[in-house]
C-alpha cells in the first residue's frame, strides 16, 4: 500500500508540474516554454516575460495549489469526521458560512465608518481570514450535530440549501454594504484563483500549513472513528477531543480558502474519492497527500480551462468545476459501494 | 484476573441501577457466558466492565488494575470489544478494519510493525477471512461481517475480550464452530473471554461459567450444571409458555398450558 502512495503521488506531482507550467504560459499573451521556464528561473528571459509569469500568473497558479490542496486534505477529514462520502467544505455550506461571515464583517464596517473599512483594508488578510474563520467554524458546529440527527444524503441536500441560503444573504449584505461606502470586498461572489494579490499569498499559506499538520497529527484516531464513536473509544481514542481537533484543523484548511478564493466548488468533495481509489484504503494518513495533490490538480485544471486564451474572458471557475465534478458526484451517487448503503 | 467488587452498572436518570452488588471473578482461560433476556442489563454491564461507561458503583478490575480508571490507551490495549452497533463506514476494507485493532500498539502514524503483522495474519487465519480481506467492509454479508469484527477483537490481542451477541447473524454450524473456537482461543492465550448469547443450549454446554441475569436486577454466576441443578436458569427464562428442565439441561414447550 505504502508504493502505492508513493507511486501516486509521483505521478500527481509529476502531473501538477506538467499542467501548472503550461497553464503559466498562456492567457493573452503567449509566452514559449523556454520564455517561461527563463522568467520562473530567473535566468535570461525579457521583463515582459518575467512580469507576466512572476507577478500575474504564477500567483493565480500557486493559489489554486495551495486552496485545491486545502480543500482536498479537508474533504478528507469531513468525509471521516461525518461519516459521510459526500461531504465537503462546499457541499455541507462550510464555504458560504464563511463567506456570510465575511460579508456580515464588511458589511459591519461598513455602516460602522470610514475608519473601520480603513482598518479593514489596511489588515485585510488577518481580517477577512479570521471572519472567514468565524463563519466556517459555526457552519461546521452546527452540521456536526444535524449530522447526528439525519442521514448523509439528507445532510448534503441541507448542507447545498443552506448555502444557497447563505449566499444569497451576502450577496444582499454586500450590496448594502456598496451603498454605506464599504467598498472592501464588492468583487468576490465567485471563485476566483485570480483574485488574490501575491502580498496576501503568505496569509492564504499559513493557517493551511498550521491546518494540514493537525490534520496529519489527527490521522491515526479519527481513522478509528471510521468504526464508530465506541468502537473509537474502545480503541482509546478519546473522541470529544478528537472532534475538535478535526474541526479545528478543517477551519485552518478552509477559512482562508473562502477569504482568498471564494465558494471552490467540488475540489473537496472529489479529490477524495480518488484518493482512496489510488491508495487502495480508507486509512486516513496516506489519504491526506494524494487528496492535497488531487484537489490542487483539479484547482490547477479548472483555472487552466477558465484561462485559456478565449476570445472573451467569461468562463467562471465553479462553473468549469461544476462541469468537471458534478458528474463524478452523480457517479459517486449511483455507483459507490460506499452509498448504496444509504438506500 | 477479571474482578467485580459490589459492582452497579445502569443510567444515572434511569432511576436507580439495573444491576447491583455483583460479586464475580474470572480466571485467565475462562469463557464465560452472559446469559439473559432482552432488558436484563447485559449490554450495559459488559459497557461497563469495558470501562465504556461508568459504574453506577464498585468497580470492575483487570489483573488487579480498576477499569475505570485506567488510561484510555492501556485500555484499549488490555480490553478489545465487540458490540451490537453496527460498524459501517464508506471505503472502509476488510484489511483496514482488521489493521484498526492494533492501533493502541503503533506509533502516531499508525504503522504496523512485524508483531502487528503477527497478530492481524494470526486473526485473519483463525476466522478464516482471508478471501475478502480486500473486499469493502460494506458489502459483506452479516455474517462475513461478524467474523470480521471477531477478527478484529482478536487482532488486538486483549486479556479480556467482551463480545456481546456476537453470533446473532450466523447459522446453527457456524455459531458452534465460532463458540468452539473462542473457547480455545482463551484457553491457549490465557485470555478472559466473556460473551453474551442468546444461544442457551449452546452457551450451557461451552461456558466455563455462567453469569445469569434474572431479568429482575439478580445476578447469579457459576458453573452451568450449577446454575441449572438450581434452578436459577428456569427463573430467568420460564414463561407460561416454556419452561426449563434442569433435568434434561434444555427448555420444553410448557406442560402447565399458557398463562
Amino acid at each position: 500500500m505504502r508504493t502505492r502512495v508513493t507511486t501516486s503521488s509521483a505521478a500527481l506531482i509529476a502531473a501538477l508540474a506538467g499542467l501548472s507550467l503550461l497553464t503559466l504560459t498562456y492567457g493573452q499573451i503567449a509566452l514559449p516554454l523556454a520564455d517561461t521556464l527563463g522568467a520562473l528561473t530567473g535566468t535570461q528571459s525579457s521583463d515582459l516575460a518575467r512580469q507576466i509569469v512572476l507577478e500575474i500568473r504564477l500567483p493565480r497558479v500557486v493559489a489554486a495549489i495551495i486552496a485545491g490542496g486545502a480543500l482536498g486534505m479537508a474533504g478528507v477529514l469531513m468525509q471521516a469526521l461525518f461519516r459521510n462520502p459526500v461531504a465537503d467544505a462546499w457541499s455541507l455550506g462550510l464555504l458560504a458560512g464563511g463567506q456570510f461571515g465575511v460579508a456580515l464583517t464588511v458589511t459591519a464596517a461598513a455602516f460602522a465608518g470610514p475608519a473601520a473599512v480603513s482598518f479593514l483594508t489596511v489588515f485585510e488578510g488577518p481580517s477577512i481570514t479570521l471572519a472567514a474563520a468565524a463563519g466556517v467554524a459555526v457552519a461546521a458546529v452546527f452540521m456536526l450535530a444535524l449530522g447526528r440527527r439525519v442521514g448523509a444524503i439528507t445532510l448534503l441536500v441541507i448542507g447545498l440549501m443552506l448555502g444557497f441560503t447563505s449566499q444569497g444573504l451576502t450577496s444582499v449584505l454586500l450590496h448594502f454594504a456598496a451603498r454605506a461606502g464599504g467598498r472592501v470586498y464588492g468583487g468576490w461572489q465567485d471563485a476566483s484563483f485570480a483574485a488574490i494579490a501575491p502580498a496576501s499569498l503568505p496569509w492564504l499559506l499559513l493557517p493551511i500549513v498550521i491546518g494540514a499538520g493537525a490534520a496529519v497529527a489527527t490521522a491515526k484516531p479519527l481513522s478509528s472513528l471510521l468504526l464508530g464513536e465506541t468502537y473509537a473509544r474502545s480503541l482509546g481514542v478519546k473522541v470529544t477531543s478528537l472532534r475538535h481537533a478535526v474541526l479545528a484543523a478543517t477551519v485552518l484548511l478552509v477559512a482562508p480558502v473562502v477569504a482568498f478564493c471564494g465558494p471552490v466548488s467540488f475540489v473537496g468533495l472529489i479529490a477524495p474519492h480518488f484518493a482512496r481509489a489510488l491508495a487502495g484504503t480508507a486509512r486516513i494518513l496516506p489519504l491526506l497527500p494524494l487528496a492535497a495533490l488531487g484537489g490542487a490538480l483539479l484547482a490547477v485544471a479548472g483555472d487552466a480551462i477558465v484561462h485559456a486564451p478565449w476570445e472573451q474572458h467569461f468562463l467562471h471557475l465553479n462553473n468549469i468545476l461544476a462541469i468537471l465534478g458534478a458528474p463524478v458526484v452523480i457517479l459517486i451517487l449511483i455507483f459507490s459501494p460506499a452509498v448504496r448503503q444509504w438506500r | 484476573m477479571l474482578e467485580l467488587k459490589s459492582l452497579a452498572v445502569g443510567y444515572r436518570s434511569a432511576g436507580g441501577p439495573l444491576l447491583s452488588d455483583i460479586e464475580v471473578s474470572a480466571d485467565p482461560g475462562d469463557f464465560i457466558c452472559i446469559l439473559g433476556r432482552n432488558g436484563s442489563g447485559k449490554s450495559t454491564l459488559m459497557r461497563t466492565i469495558a470501562g465504556l461507561q461508568p459504574s453506577l458503583d464498585g468497580v470492575a478490575r483487570l489483573g488487579g488494575e480498576d477499569v475505570a480508571s485506567m488510561r484510555p490507551g492501556t485500555r484499549a490495549r488490555r480490553i478489545a470489544v465487540m458490540l451490537t452497533e453496527r460498524a459501517f463506514n464508506p471505503g472502509l476494507r476488510v484489511e483496514d478494519v482488521v489493521a484498526l485493532a492494533r492501533q493502541p500498539f503503533t506509533g502516531w502514524e499508525g504503522r504496523l510493525g512485524d508483531a502487528d503483522r503477527a497478530a492481524i495474519a494470526d486473526a485473519v487465519a483463525v476466522m478464516g477471512i482471508e478471501p475478502f480481506l480486500r473486499r469493502y467492509f460494506n458489502s459483506l454479508s452479516d455474517g462475513e461481517r461478524q467474523r470480521v469484527m471477531i477478527a478484529r477483537a482478536l487482532a488486538q490481542t486483549p486479556r479480556l475480550m467482551i463480545l456481546d451477541e456476537i453470533t446473532a447473524f450466523l447459522d446453527l454450524p457456524s455459531r458452534v464452530e465460532i463458540m468452539a473456537l473462542l473457547r480455545s482461543h482463551a484457553k491457549a492465550k490465557g485470555q478472559v473471554i466473556l460473551l453474551s448469547s442468546h444461544d442457551l443450549d449452546l452457551s450451557l454446554q461451552l461456558a466455563d461459567s455462567v453469569w445469569l441475569l434474572d431479568g429482575a436486577g439478580g445476578f447469579s454466576a457459576g458453573t452451568p450444571d450449577a446454575l441449572s441443578r438450581s434452578g436459577a436458569v428456569g427463573r430467568a427464562f420460564d414463561t407460561g409458555a416454556i419452561r426449563f428442565s434442569p433435568s434434561q439441561g434444555r427448555f420444553e414447550i410448557g406442560t402447565s398450558g399458557p398463562a
